[in-house]
């Protein structure tokens, strides 16, 4: 059973089963070891066969790709929909298109809204739900604990038949070891990854960025590193004893990587993922107190950054996730202590981290590419392929068209872009998710030919 | 100079001495009969206090008056804030008024550069959370240097609560530009990594404290207790109080009040003539007025000290 609903049946995304000749792109697939200019030909939403000068089956649409690359779609693992209760800030439709916007071809999102996904009931409406308006798949994690109170644990067997991608209290902590470690024993029944928001209320307290020379400049109170760290530490240690699968979320820390290493070199079982912010910015950028730049965990020092690019490189850090947190702009046109935490990520991630780690050269595309497409991985969803016999799920992307994010608005219903305003380079033309057009830019022109 | 007082960053030395030779001016018709200058006569200053203060605000009020504004105070209680409209509401509305200065208190971090975007008055910091209070640190460099004329090398003592205090923060940077070598000194939890950054050093003890030219004492919040940030007040005080045991004859001693007596300063010290906290007290006003004045009149009006108290002279309007 795919645990991912799409409203390709109810009519949003193009047609199902697509029929194109994708002529001349750079395909890039460094999984499946293509790395080539082809055409590629998708025959009924699968990949049918890659080849110099494929002819145009009849009824196909021919997308003329020069100089373009093209990627297998991208999988982001943690995105909020706010569906259900805040759909002023985002909705399934409006989250969805965000991220074919980005090149995603399937995302997951959080169960922080309100209500809670926490009862089967609640789950099954939203996936129906997904089913009417979700440009691409989409999959819904379960809360872990009741109201995400820490306390009981949902009915995660109920749930999981149900189709919960997963499950987790992400926006906080699972305080209390016992409580987690009861969840981990009880995956043995309902299966599903655990995936975690780390951090140490006691230690981050009314934190509103990370704790270093810059929140002592600007007074404001600090969230240390080690909030985050000492309960990966805690968590890795309840995962191995119980044998557990626990997935980190948005890896912010140097010591948190650190100790992910030592974990996996152990054969603990657990996977992690780093934000586009995290991986570009760093509390220096919260010297403005543009509150574009508070999250949890906060923008943490120009080490932490560092430690993270290398855990990307290293693989300690599975996957890039964008943590996608919509809200609205009177909530966040409020002075930084004030203002709720989260940016928006879908729509800039690619060119974001394309613009900031690979034109320097600081790591390569295929990097880059690998860590955005295995973001299901962890939550048993498996990467796109370019290679023949799988479902198209394919972003065609200009690695050189310059533009400054927001300028032509966005798909999603909130603005609060970390990177709105920024020069990036590298624009994502077209989205292919489970075989159906999910994105065309409006500047790209695309012949239909009978 | 910039149009608004967000910071100290926003001052450079020359500013300071500039801002504090206006303020000296201004002392002189503050010793007059008729306190007032016509400077801003017409103009509306608005006070828009978000959190309670008692000197901030009147020596603000008195300030404005002085210079002849036309002055509004809206305080967070009892006004629109109440009913929960937002600050930038709030600043809108106030703005639509055309004030010259908004003068802005607030209990959060960034909140006067925030107002500074939605209004096209001056808006002057009045204190805005843990993070800075320039006017404060004006007025405190203005006192000593009455006391003291340069503070080229002079050693000061920050001494107390550093983390919760907006004091502190502007103090550093205003103490040093002037070229005081500032330290700070307090327990170890009251005390943000990282602060040495801002160009001090950091004691935990008052072992060194002799070396001191200036204790700056900051107050003790008594709800820090809660926090666990101390053990204790008593226990507070034996490590850190400044008393006649501690404070040397040749030390002056500061102290921006309210003093909570007995906690971070000892009765005998306070009323020592050691002490600038009325000093400092009285400056407030002078060096509020000087920085209204830059931000407002200074320029377009010619520059010379000697301009408000030749304007002094004429006939006020009441």
């Amino acid at each position: 059973m795919t645990v991912l609903e799409h409203g390709v049946s109810g009519g949003l995304a193009e047609r199902p089963g697509a029929t194109l000749l994708v002529r001349g792109a750079r395909l890039l697939d460094p999984r499946a070891g293509i790395d080539g200019t082809a055409d590629l030909l998708i025959r009924d939403g699968e990949i049918a066969q890659q080849g110099d000068a494929l002819e145009l089956p009849k009824g196909a649409e021919l997308v003329d790709a020069a100089g373009l690359h093209a990627f297998p779609a991208f999988v982001d693992p943690h995105v909020h929909l706010r569906t259900p209760g805040r759909e002023d800030e985002e909705d399934i439709d409006s989250g969805s298109r965000a991220a074919a916007a980005g090149g995603y071809c399937a995302i997951l999102a959080m169960p922080n809204t309100d209500p809670l996904v926490d009862t089967a009931s609640v789950l099954r409406s939203l996936r129906e739900r997904g089913r009417a308006e979700a440009r691409v798949p989409t999959g819904f994690l379960a809360a872990i604990t009741r109201g995400q109170q820490g306390e009981q644990l949902t009915e995660m067997a109920e749930l999981g038949e149900a189709g919960a991608a997963a499950f987790t209290d992400d926006g906080l902590p699972v305080r209390s070891a016992g409580v987690l470690r009861q969840a981990l024993q009880y995956q043995r029944l309902c299966g599903g990854v655990l995936a975690l928001h780390e951090e140490d209320p006691t230690l981050s307290g009314e934190g509103a960025m990370h704790e270093g020379d810059i929140s002592a400049r600007l007074g404001l109170a600090g969230i240390p590193s080690v909030s985050e760290s000492t309960m990966v530490a805690r968590d890795c240690s309840l995962a191995a004893y119980e044998g557990g699968r626990i997935h980190v979320q948005h890896v912010s820390a140097r010591e948190t990587v650190e100790i992910l290493d030592r974990a996996r070199q152990a054969g603990v079982q657990v996977t992690a993922e780093a934000t586009p912010h995290h991986l570009l910015l760093t509390d220096e950028a919260v010297r403005s107190l543009d509150t574009n730049f508070k999250m949890n965990p906060p923008l943490r020092s120009e080490a932490d950054r560092q430690a993270l690019i290398e855990g990307l490189r290293s693989g300690v850090l599975d996957c890039v996730a964008t943590d996608h947190a919509p809200h609205a702009r009177e909530e966040k046109e409020h002075p930084f202590e004030l203002a709720p935490m989260g940016v928006t990520g879908l729509e800039t991630a690619f060119a974001a981290l394309n613009t900031g780690l690979v034109r320097p050269g600081v790591i390569d595309l295929a990097l880059l590419v690998e860590r955005l497409t295995a973001g299901g991985e962890p939550f048993g969803v498996p990467a796109p392929s370019l290679a023949p016999g799988f479902a198209a799920n394919v972003c065609l992307v200009d690695l050189d068209s310059e533009w400054e994010a927001g300028e032509a608005g966005w798909e999603s219903r909130s603005s609060n872009c970390a990177f709105a305003g920024r020069r990036l380079t590298g624009r994502v033309r077209m989205t292919i998710a489970a075989g159906a057009v999910a994105y065309r830019e409006r500047s790209f022109a695309l012949e239909a030919v009978r | 100079m910039n149009r608004h007082l967000l910071s100290i960053d926003d001052l450079s030395r020359g500013d300071i001495e500039r801002i504090l030779g206006r303020a000296e001016s201004f002392a002189e018709v503050s010793g007059r009969e008729i306190k007032k200058v016509p400077t801003l006569r017409g103009r509306t200053v608005i006070n828009l206090f978000y959190e309670a203060s008692t000197r901030t605000s009147s020596s603000f009020e008195l300030a404005a008056k002085r210079l002849s504004a036309d002055l509004v105070s809206v305080k967070a209680q009892g006004s629109a804030v109440d009913k929960g409209e937002s600050l930038k509401d709030t600043v809108q509305t106030l703005s639509a008024y055309d004030p010259a200065a908004i003068v802005f208190r607030s209990p959060h971090a960034g909140a006067a550069a925030l107002v500074a975007r939605w209004t096209r008055a001056s808006v002057v910091n009045a204190g805005d959370g843990k993070h800075e209070h320039p006017t404060q640190a004006l007025l405190d460099v203005y006192a000593l240097r009455r006391r003291l004329g340069s503070l080229d090398g002079v050693k000061l003592w920050i001494v107390g609560d550093v983390l919760h205090s907006r004091v502190a923060r502007s103090g550093i940077l205003a103490f040093s530009r002037m070229g005081c070598e500032v330290t700070v000194c307090g327990p170890p939890t009251l005390i943000p990594r990282g602060i040495e950054t801002l160009g001090c050093r950091v004691r935990t003890t008052l072992d060194e404290l002799g070396e001191a030219d200036v204790v700056y004492a900051l107050r003790m919040q008594r709800e820090r207790m809660s926090g666990s940030f101390v053990p204790s007040l008593r226990e507070y005080a034996a490590c850190y109080q400044i008393d006649g045991r501690r404070l040397g004859p040749n030390q002056l001693l500061m102290h921006p009040g309210p003093v909570n007596r007995g906690v971070e300063l000892a009765a005998e010290v306070i009323d020592s003539p050691q002490a600038l906290i009325t000093r400092q007290v009285e400056s407030g006003v002078v060096v509020r007025m000087a920085v209204l004045y830059e931000l407002l009149a200074g320029h377009t009006a010619p520059a010379g000290a000697r301009e408000p108290t030749g304007e002094a002279t004429e006939p006020q309007p009441a």
